[in-house]
């Protein structure tokens, strides 16, 4: 969830959604779901255009399980905050997945 | 927002698909009409006119495009060569 959070955000900024396949799409963050699944809109695809198969494409809605890397401005992210945040989740999930451990043994 | 609407689908294997979305679901399965295939090769203009109706399951969808129908119309795909695209690698 935390994930999630923090890309609704980043809702508004110019975003570069590397997939699985190579393909790079450059694109304003429109929405974001739970499975981190990514809508962009005014989409270009980056490198040349090697790939035109999406010439014709100004929207677009990507899979979340295919996406390798969603590249952001510097900028517009509060690394300390994020640090932070993540520290505290990745805690409660250590606290959590314990206290389920000794509820199962009990 | 994009049912009923022209769409591209890029599947994982790296093949492309352009059909009308007539529905969808939670896991992205989706329903197209009257849905073609867009091979790409060195040559293209290679249009394989599939099913008239497909569903494809979800787990095997990259990215659905919508179709800007005036931007497509002003595509010459006979003319158009790429590399084909590549399949996903997790």
């Amino acid at each position: 969830m935390l994930f999630y959070s923090f890309f609704k955000t980043q809702v508004g900024q110019q975003v570069t959604v590397e997939l699985k396949n190579d393909l790079a799409i450059q694109g304003v963050l429109e929405s974001v779901d739970q499975f981190l699944n990514i809508k962009l809109r005014d989409i270009h695809v980056v490198d040349a255009e090697r790939y035109p198969h999406m010439l014709s494409i100004k929207n677009c809605f990507i899979r979340g399980s295919v996406v390798r890397y969603v590249q952001l401005l510097p900028s517009t992210v509060d690394t300390a905050l994020l640090q932070d945040a993540a520290r505290r989740e990745a805690q409660s999930t250590q606290q959590m997945s314990q206290t389920k451990a000794a509820a199962v043994q009990a | 927002p994009y049912i009923d609407r022209k769409v591209l689908v890029v599947m994982n294997d790296g093949r492309v698909i352009v059909g009308t979305l007539c529905g969808l679901d939670q896991t992205t399965n989706i329903i197209v009409r009257g849905c073609q295939e867009r091979v790409f090769s060195e040559d293209e203009g290679v249009e394989v006119v599939d099913l008239g109706l497909y569903l494809v399951r979800g787990d095997n969808i990259s990215v659905v495009g919508l179709v800007d129908e005036e931007a497509d119309a002003a595509i010459d795909l006979a003319s158009t060569t790429a590399a084909p695209l590549l399949p996903v690698r997790h």
